[in-house]
């Protein structure tokens, strides 16, 4: 019983050793930077993400990575930017240890693509002050030196396509499905409710949320709800959206607004317009700033008039000019404050 | 808010209810048949998504549909069979198994989905069919009989069950292995083999399932897709006490209450969408809480087989 207890304890021993030994060498490697960051030029530019969907989402985080991917194409391709990814990571400790991992591997940026990962941003980015930080969507930079806060202003797009949805339904019944009523799900849906009543304030817009972000069937049910229901033009915010599009598709005139990516490919003859995000300008300042030693205490919001949100018209969809006019009207609005919409 | 109690509505309400059974349907009779048999498969949710992507990816390559089914009845079998293996003739504890089995299906069907499609599409599913004749009877025939192929073949399914387990020796069979598998054995019944057919059979059931929604009723695959449905389908055996007409009562009160809020949040009724979409599953549970009804459970549900050990 002895004997095995010493066993048992020696290889607990030995695990431990194990486990620290990647972590050791990482302290040496952070002081070394300095080193790095003088020969820039030669150096392999490093950024991580953590996302808690897949990339291949057709939303939030698929935004993210295409943009990454384009930055990395114009910065010379792998040589010059180095690109690594942790998805489906729904569950936060997973997402915590994903990014100190990347951390202690020295990248030089990591982002954490998801509101729910705040706090471990918060508890992490001490422990590397010359890796930058960065997480959104939100605001908060936590009054740390190596932490960026991004957000997307989701209710500009969402007035827009409500002022589009607004001029192109016949039955004068809008629905609108989201998965819970937080984060930029509910700004684009408060942003789309505004702008379609800025067109016609008789219009019927109602809502369902299914509760979940993963459980597409529900989503597909409730889209299908809206459409018997009456509606004849459809949004929603997040992954799940696809399930809706589905429902729409199948019915063959129901109208999608999309957010977050362009949705188009989804439903070439239904969707009208799409929201897309674009982090590419953001990425590549927060590139320009590591290298010129600044690593955080910012916050980048997209907006339209920042180019990091764009409404892209679906070329497949034959949309009235006027209609067309109308939402590029108010698209420039936005972009010079003459339309204020409230978050 | 009287709106609510228009035929429009109800009509609307009880179409969504018959559609969002279909799943469970399969799975629930599929894991009926595997714990009367005595193997209770915790895997039913990694076998949907299996079912679920073969059949997604079958039909996004070849545009037939019935070939789709086909890949999900085959990828079923394998995964019962895996199943089976590790919990009939490798004796595994069963919980632990399908638990194991679960997280293989969720992963396996999103690597394969990452690897062989990628992003998302959406398929051309199976199209609503609407029966002649009654089919045309006003509110009924839009409610029952204006549906996809799959959701007709789940409500068959039910009466197909209930024949086979109560009027079939094989029924009979299956019951035996699961109450007492020592007297089956001692009467010349083969137990591991009647708990490899059933469990089998299960899976195939499972894959169905897994099916309904990518090419059937959602048109798509994305990574893990049936977000938990297989849990509630293994929830719904027990409400039913094991008895296929106990499970279709299960399946549709969880679904048509699904729907009823649906309806509850168009139509804009003032109550917070959290409540609503908890309603079902708060049914669900004070449902269960008042018919469960543990005596018709199999006696040796969640026991391996051994042959001199009783």
């Amino acid at each position: 019983m002895k004997n095995r207890l010493v066993i048992v304890f020696v290889l607990i021993a030995l695990l431990a050793a194990a486990c620290s030994g990647p972590a050791a060498p990482a302290q040496p490697a952070a002081p070394a930077q300095p080193a790095a960051t003088q020969s820039v030029a030669a150096e392999k530019f490093r950024i991580a993400v953590v996302m808690p969907s897949a990339v291949t989402d057709m939303a939030f985080s698929q935004s993210m990575w295409s943009a990454l991917k384009a930055v990395q194409t114009k910065m010379g391709g792998e040589a010059a930017l180095e690109l690594k990814y942790s998805e489906g990571m729904f569950k936060v400790p997973d997402a915590a240890a994903a990014i100190r991992d990347y951390a202690s591997q020295g990248f030089d940026i990591v982002i954490a693509h998801g509101s729910q990962y705040g706090t471990s941003v918060q508890e992490i980015a001490p422990d590397f002050p010359d890796t930058t930080f960065a997480w959104g969507t939100d605001v908060n930079t936590f009054g740390l030196p190596n932490v960026y806060a991004y957000t997307a202003a989701a209710e500009e797009g969402g007035y827009v396509n409500g002022v589009l949805a607004a001029l192109l339904t016949k039955s004068k019944k809008i629905g609108v499905t989201g998965p819970v009523e937080v984060g930029d799900a509910k700004t684009y849906i408060d942003g789309f409710v505004q702008g379609v009543a800025a067109v016609d304030p008789n219009i019927n817009v109602s809502k369902t949320w299914t509760g979940s972000f993963s459980d597409v069937a529900l989503m597909t049910e409730a889209a299908k709800t809206h459409i018997a229901s009456g509606a004849d033009a459809l949004t929603g915010s997040s992954q799940s959206v696809v399930g809706s599009i589905g429902a729409a598709k199948d019915n063959g005139s129901v109208l999608w607004f999309g957010t977050q990516q362009d949705q188009a490919s989804l439903a070439p003859n239904l969707v009208v317009a799409s929201q897309q995000y674009d982090w590419r300008a953001m990425i590549e300042e927060m590139i320009k700033n590591h290298l010129s030693g600044k690593l955080g205490g910012d916050k980048f919001v997209l907006q339209l008039k920042n180019g990091g949100l764009q409404i892209i018209y679906n070329p497949g969809y034959s949309l009235p000019a006027d209609v067309k006019k109308a939402g590029d009207t108010a698209i420039e609005g936005i972009k010079s404050g003459s339309i204020t919409v409230n978050p | 808010m009287e709106e609510i109690f228009s035929t429009v509505v109800i009509v609307g309400i009880l179409t969504s209810a018959i559609r969002l059974a279909t799943p469970y349907l399969f799975a629930s009779i599929g894991e009926t048949f595997s714990q009367l048999s005595g193997v209770l498969n915790l895997g039913v949710d990694g076998i949907m998504l299996m079912g679920a992507f073969a059949a997604f990816f079958v039909v996004l390559n070849t545009d037939n549909l019935w070939l789709g089914v086909l890949a999900a009845l085959i990828v079923g079998l394998l995964m019962g069979l895996l199943m089976s293996v590790i919990s009939v003739t490798l004796k595994a504890e069963q919980g632990i198994s399908g638990i194991g089995l679960y997280m293989f299906g969720l992963g396996l069907s999103s690597l394969l989905f990452k690897v062989t499609v990628g992003t998302v599409k959406t398929v051309e599913g199976f199209q609503p069919i609407k029966i002649p004749v009654l089919g045309d009877i006003p509110i009924i025939g839009e409610i029952f009989f204006n549906h996809n192929v799959m959701v007709y073949m789940a409500f068959l399914l039910v009466p197909l069950a209930w024949w086979v387990l109560e009027k079939t020796t094989w029924g009979l069979r299956i019951k035996a292995a699961g109450q007492n598998p020592a007297a089956a054995d001692s009467l010349g019944v083969n137990v591991n083999r009647v708990r490899y057919m059933s469990v089998c059979l299960g899976a195939m059931l499972a894959g169905l399932a897994g099916a309904s929604l990518s090419i059937a009723l959602v048109n798509l695959f994305q990574e893990n897709l049936t977000a938990g449905m297989g849990f509630i389908a293994v929830a719904l055996v027990y409400f039913g006490g094991w008895k296929p007409k106990g499970i279709l009562g299960g399946a549709l009160l969880f679904s048509t209450v699904s729907a009823f809020q649906l309806w509850v949040q168009v139509l804009g009724v003032n109550i917070p969408s959290d409540v609503a979409v908890m309603l079902p599953y708060l049914l669900t549970i004070v449902a269960l809480a008042f018919t469960m009804n543990r005596a018709q459970q199999p006696a040796s549900l969640n026991v391996p087989f051994q042959r001199g050990e009783s």
